[in-house]
Order: C-alpha cells, then structure tokens, then sequence
C-alpha cells in the first residue's frame, strides 16, 4: 500500500464522525414541491384575478399547457434529486423530456392558432416584458431553495443537476404564471417564455459548474 | 455493474454494513472498509490509467469524496455501485483535467524540484530579500496562491492539501504548476 494512501486512510478514518444519512430523494423532492404549493397557493389567493383566470381556464388548450408544464417541474425536481446522488442513473434527466415535450407542443400549437387569428401583430412585444420578469424573478428564489437542498448531496456533476432543477423551476414559474396572466398569450408572449426558461436553465448550470470551480460543491456537508 | 457472484453480493453486503456502521460514527468499521474497498479501486483506477502514481492519485480521490459524501449512501442499496459511480465520476474528471492540461500547457519536471547549485540558491535568495516573491505571491489567483501555500509552504502531501482545500489532487498539480509557471514569469521579466 502507498505511504501516502496509507496515512490518508488513517487519518479519515481517525475524523469520521457520524453523519445524518439523507432522506429518500423523492420524499426530499415531495416536501420541497408541498412547500412551494404552500406559498404558491398563499400568492395565488392573495395577488391573482382567480375570475379572470377561471374564465381563461375553460380553454382545454391552457389546461393543457398548464398540466403539461406542472409535470415538467415535478419530473424535472424529482430527477435533480434522483441525480444528485453518486449512484443514480443518468437515464433520471431524460425523465422530464415526455412532459416537456407536450409543453413545448401546446405552446407550439397555441403560437400557430394565435397566427392564424392574429397574424403578425401577434409579434408585437405586448405584455411579454412581464412574462419574462415574473419567470426569472420567481425562478431565482425557487432555484435557490431547491439548490440549498440539492447541494447537500453534493452532487459529483453539478451542472447536470443544476441544469435539471433549472428546468423544474422554470416550468413552475411558467405554471404559476398563468395565475397571473390576465389576457390571452401572444406569439411573442410564448417566444418570451421559451427564452426565460432557457435563461434560468443556463445560467443554473454555470453557477454549478463555477462554484464547483472554486470548490464550494466539494465542501464539507 | 452488476453483482454477478454469491461473492460479489456476498462482499457487497459485507461493506455496506460496514459503511453503515461508519455513518453512525464507528471508526474501526470504517478504516477497515476504506482498506477493503481499495484493491476494487486501483483495479479501476488501472483501467483508465496507465502510469501507477497517476492511478494512485485517482484513488486517493475518490477516498476523499467517498469520505465527504458518505452522507448519501442508502444502505438499503448496493454499495459497489455507489462505491464504482464515485471511482467512474473522480476517474472521468481526472483524465479531463488531464487532457486540459495537456494540450494547454508544456510539462516542466524542473518547476518541482528544489535549486541543486547553490549559486541558483543565492539568486534566488536576493530576489526574495528584495521583496518580489511577496507580492509575486499575492498577485497570483486564488486557487493558485491556495494551492502553492499548502503544497510549498505549509508542505502539506497532495492528499492532505486535497483534504484542507476540497479540490482534487489533480487540479491542485495544475494550480501549483500554473503558479509556479506564473511566478518564474513575472519574477524574470516574462522570460519563459
């Protein structure tokens, strides 16, 4: 056995305290996902016009596109702490893909229905700058909460898991927004959303991969 | 990888017991599993490299991370396939490192080895009471200024260094060859 090797055995086995093991990943992703219904749940019935969106709701294609991106941020948050661990499966990040698909195909559907009806204004930046602001602004305390739990497990690709949660918050801030989102999506409204979603993803992925840089993803738990 | 024989789940069963019972702090069972588990190491740590200090430095890796996140394991499940996720993942992002360096940047054996001629020593010595190691130092990044401090002052093994810092072993060779590199350059005006 190498010297080093040696030394380095006995001096980990000499700093072995007890550890708390974690908790089941999807019980892990359960109680964050009820956590943020709760909170979710408090906003929704303090700040949004739930006459305005009953009305909208009696369009099958938003209930659709609602249920769709609602089950891309659970798959996508359960996948993240699926992945967090060392020794789960890879194929857990394609587990959000079926879900996001038909989001992307309702929203893809909506856009070509807007277009007929509409034509080009539909282009016109309208209520877009909000849609925008509301993803990235909900997103960012979604992704900071999921990212403080899912760094406990200290995930050995980090940016995998980050970009996997990123999905998952987005598709929730996208979820939520239809709360508040009083007025029929434009094409632009859905271009809008596409690129925020795509923002929180990115950016989720290069935080994890610089904090891995500096070392803070291998920290002590 | 699958537990193919009674004595693979035989030897599985065996270390997740044993890193059961680290998790709740026994120390003995512990130290014997890291030396049980380490010949399963080296056997994949050779397999994707082929010089034995660098295999060695793998291993050693994945120790350290076995030891920072066994928090995470389920003794509910197969130790070897957490065990051999860990050593794939530390193996992975060696040869990557590896393959940065490489073609990045020129080897130079000598940038580890102390002043064999003492009239080398003496320049050296002048320069450093005129003050511009100090500051030379300094300037260097963070991880770079961390690494060398460890490695050449403090004289910490790479294993210890890797433990005290949480980088791996191999990012801290890079740092500590980029910082010498860094120094020799600014301390000779930018000759190489």
């Amino acid at each position: 056995m190498s010297g080093a090797t040696e030394r380095l055995i006995e001096r980990l086995a000499a700093e072995a305290e007890p550890v708390h093991r974690l908790r089941p990943p999807a019980l892990r992703a359960a109680l964050w996902l009820l956590a943020v219904a709760a909170v979710a749940g408090m906003a929704i019935a303090g700040f949004s016009d739930l006459d305005v969106f009953t009305r909208r709701a009696q369009d099958p294609k938003l209930v659709l596109d609602m249920i769709a991106t609602l089950v891309t941020g659970i798959t996508a948050v359960l996948a993240a702490f699926e992945l967090s661990l060392p020794d789960r499966a890879r194929a857990w990040a394609l587990l959000p893909l079926p879900p996001l698909a038909a989001w992307i195909a309702t929203s893809g559907y909506n856009c070509y229905r807007h277009w007929i009806t509409v034509g080009p204004d539909g282009w016109e930046l309208g209520e877009s700058t909000h849609c925008f602001r509301f993803i990235l602004s909900v997103s960012v305390p979604l992704g900071l909460t999921l990212w403080l739990l899912l760094r406990r497990a200290q995930p050995l690709a980090p940016a995998r898991v980050a970009a996997v949660g990123g999905l998952g918050v987005a598709a929730i801030a996208a979820c939520l927004l239809q709360f508040f989102h009083p007025f029929d999506v434009t094409v632009m409204d859905l271009s809008v959303h596409a690129v925020a979603v795509a923002i929180v993803i990115a950016v989720a992925s290069l935080w994890a991969r610089w904090s891995q840089g500096r070392g803070s993803a291998a920290a002590p738990p | 990888m699958a537990l193919e024989s009674d004595h693979d789940l035989a030897r599985d069963r065996e270390w997740s017991a044993l890193m059961a019972a680290a998790q709740d702090g026994d120390r003995v069972a512990y130290e014997r599993l890291l030396r049980e588990v380490l010949p399963f190491l080296r056997a994949l740590a050779a397999r994707q490299h082929r010089a034995p200090d660098r295999a060695e430095d793998v291993v050693q890796d994945v120790l350290l991370t076995v030891h920072r996140v066994r928090h995470t394991y389920d003794p509910a499940r197969p130790f070897t396939h957490w065990l051999a996720a860990i050593a794939r993942r530390r193996s992975i992002d060696a040869l990557r490192r590896r393959g940065r360096t490489e073609a990045a940047e020129v080897s130079d054996e000598r940038a580890y080895e102390t002043f064999a001629d003492p009239r080398a020593k003496q320049e050296m010595e002048v320069r450093d009471r005129a003050g511009g190691l100090g500051p030379a130092i300094a300037s260097l990044p963070r991880g770079q200024r961390e690494a060398l401090e460890l490695l050449k002052l403090r004289q910490l093994s790479l294993a210890e260094a890797s433990q005290a810092s949480g980088k791996s072993i191999a990012s801290l060779k890079v740092s500590v060859h980029r910082a010498i590199r860094a120094l020799r350059a600014q301390l000779t005006g930018g000759e190489r």
